[in-house]
C-alpha cells in the first residue's frame, strides 16, 4: 500500500471517529440544554460521507486501479498529495468556520467557507485529472 | 478493468465533479450572500454525489472485481447486457431526478428507475458473490 493511500485511509478513520463523536454531541447538547447544534449537523454529514466515505474511495483508487504507465504507475504523485492536502484542509477550515458562521456570521468565517469551497472543490479536480487515465480497460494500457 | 466498470467509474468521477462543484458554490453562498438562489442545486449535490458519485463507484468496483465464473468464459462475469441496462437506467434516473425542476413527476419517474437499477444490478451479481473458483 503507497504512503499517500496510508494517510487517505487513515485520516478516513479520524473522520469516521470525528462523525460519530459530532453525532453524539448533537444528541447531547439538546439532552442538556448547553447549547445549540447549529451548522453541526451539515459538518458531520460532510465528515461522513467525504472525510469518511470519499477521502476512504480516494485512497483505494490511487492504490487499487490500473497503472497509469510504466514510468508513472499512479499517474501524478504530486498531484495526490495536493488532493490529500486540499481536501483535508478544506474539511478541517469547514468544520470550524461553517459552525461559528451559523451562530455569528462575521466576514472572518465567511472568507474562510469561500476558501474552504475554493480548496474542496480544487481536491476532487485534481483528483478526477489524475485518476482518469487510470479508468481503463487492459487493452487500452 | 471491464468494460462496464469503465463507464460506471468514468460516469461516477464525472457526477464527483459536478457534485463538488455545486456544494463549492452553495458553501461559498454561505460564506458571501452572492446568489441565493444557488441553494435549489441542494437535490442535484446530493444525488450527484450519493447516487452518481457512491453508489455508482461501488457499482463499478464491485462489477470487476467480484469472484467470476472461471476466467475463461466469455460470460465470466454474468449477464452483462443486464448490467449495462442497470447502468442506463441509473443514470437515467439520477438525470431526471435532477430536473425534477423541470421535469414533470421527475422525482417520481427518477426514483422508480433507481430502483429498477439497483435490482437488476443486485439480480446481475448475486451468484457473484461466492468462493473464488466455485463456478455455481
Amino acid at each position: 500500500m503507497p504512503p499517500l493511500t496510508r494517510w487517505f485511509i487513515k485520516t478516513s478513520f479520524a473522520c469516521l471517529i470525528l462523525a460519530a463523536a459530532l453525532a453524539l454531541l448533537m444528541a447531547v447538547l439538546p439532552v442538556f440544554n448547553i447549547g445549540n447544534a447549529g451548522g453541526l449537523f451539515v459538518v458531520y454529514i460532510h465528515l461522513f460521507a467525504l472525510g469518511w466515505l470519499t477521502e476512504l474511495a480516494f485512497g483505494v483508487i490511487y492504490w487499487m486501479f490500473p497503472t497509469a504507465s510504466k514510468e508513472r504507475p499512479r499517474g501524478s504523485e504530486a498531484l495526490g498529495w495536493w488532493t490529500y492536502a486540499l481536501l483535508n484542509a478544506g474539511l478541517f477550515i469547514r468544520a470550524i468556520a461553517e459552525p461559528v458562521n451559523a451562530s455569528r456570521p462575521n466576514p472572518v468565517s465567511g472568507w474562510a467557507l469561500v476558501l474552504s469551497a475554493i480548496m474542496q472543490f480544487l481536491a476532487g479536480l485534481l483528483f478526477v485529472v489524475n485518476s482518469w487515465p487510470r479508468v481503463r480497460g487492459k487493452q487500452q494500457a | 478493468m471491464p468494460r462496464l466498470s469503465v463507464w460506471f467509474i468514468r460516469a461516477s468521477l464525472i457526477y464527483l465533479l459536478l457534485g463538488f462543484t455545486l456544494g463549492a458554490l452553495m458553501l461559498a453562498q454561505d460564506g458571501i450572500s452572492y446568489y441565493p438562489a444557488i441553494y435549489e442545486a441542494l437535490p442535484a449535490h446530493m444525488e450527484f454525489l450519493l447516487v452518481g458519485w457512491l453508489v455508482q463507484l461501488a457499482m463499478g468496483m464491485a462489477f470487476w472485481m467480484f469472484p467470476r465464473f472461471g476466467w475463461e468464459l466469455p460470460d465470466s462475469r454474468g449477464n452483462q447486457a443486464l448490467i449495462w441496462v442497470s447502468f442506463s437506467m441509473l443514470n437515467a434516473g439520477i438525470w431526471a431526478i435532477t430536473l425534477d425542476l423541470w421535469l414533470p413527476f421527475g422525482l417520481l419517474i427518477g426514483r422508480v428507475l433507481e430502483i429498477g437499477a439497483v435490482s437488476l444490478f443486485v439480480f446481475g451479481l448475486w451468484r457473484r458473490v461466492k468462493p473464488h473458483g466455485e463456478n455455481s
